[in-house]
């Protein structure tokens, strides 16, 4: 029976249970991501994003809550122009990062 | 003189000789053999056309006896090279000469030119088994002589380098510094050995050698045999395929760790990250030091200053593109969504088959405006009809990730491109990055249009009098962006241009030697830090006369210089704008 409306199912992570191994551990590879302020100079620019829902910001958000499989599907829209790594005013490597979250 | 026709200390050079000879002529199937069947075929061929089988023999006596590279480089290290290497290929020959005029020998059967194979160790030892003629005696001492001096020159380089111009030198193991010191002292247990006839002498004479040829194969000194072979396959036309197989693994055992790389490369800016260039790739390759090679490989910043300068002509880039394409990152890669992307013209049907020009910015002039906009300005001056691929944000022109080693990806992205070039009808490309006009030039098939960077396109409208500039007497100097001038050789054309506009000064690094930005989108490692230092080092290169401003032609050159130049950083589009008539 349609209503016109439904009940979505809740978004809500718990922080207590999530798995955030690959996370730490691209923080002890990479500390540079520590020094990210969410600025999004990197999603403004990025070359896929123009065409995507391609944003490096929400990918490291993502990474953050433990949901490394939607991270890992939005890497792959990646070109590895570089243009992010330029534009990022705290100089941090992130087409590496990036890299690094799939190998 | 003895009258003997055999001693036993000639057994340990035989037996050296024998490996030596063995283990060259294993390896020399085994390349070919590895050799893809393509590749075999072309390579067999290639040693009798007579094109290059005429460039082979100009090589092989220019390169690997008369060392004319290294004499270019420095005169006194091609002497000291070609003291050690030709002095003792000619101490060979004229033996071999001797054994050939000898007259009979008590007990000795063979005569003439087949005692080369019966008698081979005489000529080596030839003082204590037979008499010399005068002349001979003369030749031999004299090029005996000319070994020490260089001997001489290669123990004070050890000591102070700068002496035959070389910073920086390759840090050696064990293995090297032992055969090294091997090599330097057969010479002179000879030359004692000759003149006293002390039996000691000529024993470590003989044992020296022993020592010599098994190490070869196992150290540097492995580019004596090498390099010929790959002189012949250099010639072929072959590609390096797989990092370690064929090709390239001849490439790797030609490869002399004479460390001339080390100084050329940008990266020696410090002690820590010099250990990032060709010399030490192409050993810790050699070694099967996989982790040690794929990181420098993917730390390089494939500016390929290295291979300019390589007295072998190694193509060390190609190597760590193989390297980097045979440990591929693990993005899998969906690129499907640019199957819907058009550009605007093509999307409202104005699309005309008149002569116009195609514009595309790329990805690094997106994020440098003021060169697009200068740009257009040209083109609207000059009076041409364009049309601006990429205004709304093209995609991205492949090279980046060909430099991941992703080779399929890469093809989806070209040919995305290809197709919208071909859709606009134009006949005639301009790019404003240096990056995307390598990849243009090399990988896509655009036949019937022609590509050119803006440095060349805006010379040519300078030339037909479509735009005219004022002179004036700033003084610039000019960076040759690594992917425009080493890999295609463009340097007089934006010189042109700026020479309209003003004074050009030289930078002290220019053109083929020319220093890069540090901005490079090959490297994947380096991280904010080393590049600054790399750009500060390339930025004093270019500030050596005192320029008032320093010209560019690459967008990802003019971002980096502006965060580290003392004086304004101008793409060469922009200096139309200040200097329009």
């Amino acid at each position: 029976m349609d209503f016109g409306f439904c009940l979505s199912p809740s978004s809500h992570v718990k922080m207590d249970s999530v798995d955030l191994t690959t996370f730490n551990h691209l923080k002890e590879t990479n500390p540079d991501i520590n020094t990210c302020i969410a600025c999004g100079s990197c999603t403004a620019t990025c070359t896929a994003g123009n065409f995507t829902e391609m944003s490096f910001r929400r990918i490291l958000l993502m990474l953050q809550r433990g949901k490394e499989e939607e991270a890992k599907k939005m890497i792959q829209r990646c070109m590895l122009c570089g243009k992010c790594t330029l534009v990022c005013p705290r100089g941090i490597n992130i087409r590496k990062i990036l890299l690094d979250i799939t190998r | 003189m003895n009258s003997q026709i055999f001693h036993p200390f000639v057994l340990p050079f035989v037996l050296g000789m024998a490996f030596v000879l063995t283990y060259c002529l294993v390896g020399l199937i085994r390349v070919i053999l590895q050799l893809p069947k393509d590749d075999r075929k072309q390579f067999l061929r290639s040693l009798v056309t007579p094109k290059t089988a005429w460039a082979n023999i100009r090589d092989l006596f220019g390169d690997c006896l008369f060392h004319v590279k290294i004499w270019k480089r420095n005169p006194l290290l091609g002497y000291m090279h070609s003291a050690i290497a030709f002095g003792w290929f000619m101490i060979i020959v004229i033996g071999h000469i001797m054994l050939f005029t000898l007259k009979p020998l008590e007990g000795v059967e063979v005569e003439g030119f087949a005692r080369t194979f019966t008698n081979f160790y005489y000529p080596i030892f030839f003082k204590y088994f037979a008499e010399e003629t005068p002349v001979f005696a003369f030749l031999m001492d004299f090029f005996l002589l000319m070994i020490i001096s260089g001997i001489l020159i290669a123990v004070v380089k050890k000591i102070h380098s700068k002496i035959v111009g070389v910073k920086r030198v390759t840090k050696f193991g064990f293995a090297d510094n032992m055969i090294r010191f091997a090599l330097w002292t057969i010479f002179p247990f000879r030359l004692i050995a000759e003149k006293t006839n002390i039996m000691a002498f000529w024993w470590l004479y003989s044992i020296d050698l022993l020592i010599f040829m098994f190490m070869l194969p196992f150290t540097r000194y492995m580019h004596i045999p090498t390099e010929a072979l790959f002189i012949l396959m250099r010639h072929a036309g072959l590609n390096a395929r797989e990092p370690r197989k064929g090709y390239a693994l001849a490439q790797l055992y030609s490869c002399p760790s004479c460390g001339l790389c080390i100084d050329a490369c940008p990266m020696s800016v410090n002690d820590k990250m010099s250990g990032n260039t060709s010399a030490y790739f192409m050993k810790k390759l050699r070694n099967k030091d996989s982790d040690e090679a794929k990181r420098i490989a993917e730390t390089c910043l494939m500016c390929g200053k290295c291979v300019m300068v390589c007295p072998v002509s190694i193509e060390s880039c190609d190597i760590k593109f193989s390297q980097r394409a045979a440990v591929p990152y693990e993005i899998h890669s969906d690129h499907s969504y640019l199957d819907v992307i058009s550009t605007e013209a093509q999307r409202s049907g104005e699309i005309s088959s008149k002569d116009k020009v195609l514009y595309f910015a790329g990805c690094m002039t997106q994020l440098t405006p003021k060169i697009m906009r200068a740009m257009k300005q040209i083109m609207e001056t000059a009076g041409e009809e364009y049309e601006f691929l990429d205004k709304d944000g093209g995609i991205c022109c492949g090279r980046p990730m060909l430099l991941s080693g992703k080779t399929a990806e890469a093809q989806a992205m070209i040919a995305k491109n290809t197709e919208l070039i071909k859709k606009s009808g134009a006949k005639k490309l301009v790019l404003s990055c240096p990056i995307c006009y390598k990849v243009f030039k090399e990988e896509y098939h655009l036949e019937g249009i022609e590509i050119q960077h803006h440095t060349q396109y805006i010379n040519e409208l300078i030339k037909n009098g479509k735009l005219k500039v004022n002179k004036t007497d700033v003084n610039y100097v000019y960076h040759d962006p690594c992917e425009l001038g080493r890999a295609f050789g463009v340097y007089d054309e934006p010189r042109e241009v700026i020479e309209n506009v003003g004074n050009l000064l030289k930078a002290k690094s220019e053109k083929e030697l020319s220093i890069c930005c540090g901005g490079s989108l090959g490297s994947f490692n380096l991280t904010q830090k080393e590049r600054d230092e790399i750009t500060s080092n390339s930025v004093a290169d270019l500030m050596f006369n005192n320029p008032d401003e320093i010209v560019t032609a690459c967008p990802l050159c003019l971002k980096t210089f502006a965060r580290k130049s003392p004086v304004p950083v101008k793409d060469i589009a922009e200096l139309f704008v200040v200097h329009q008539a």
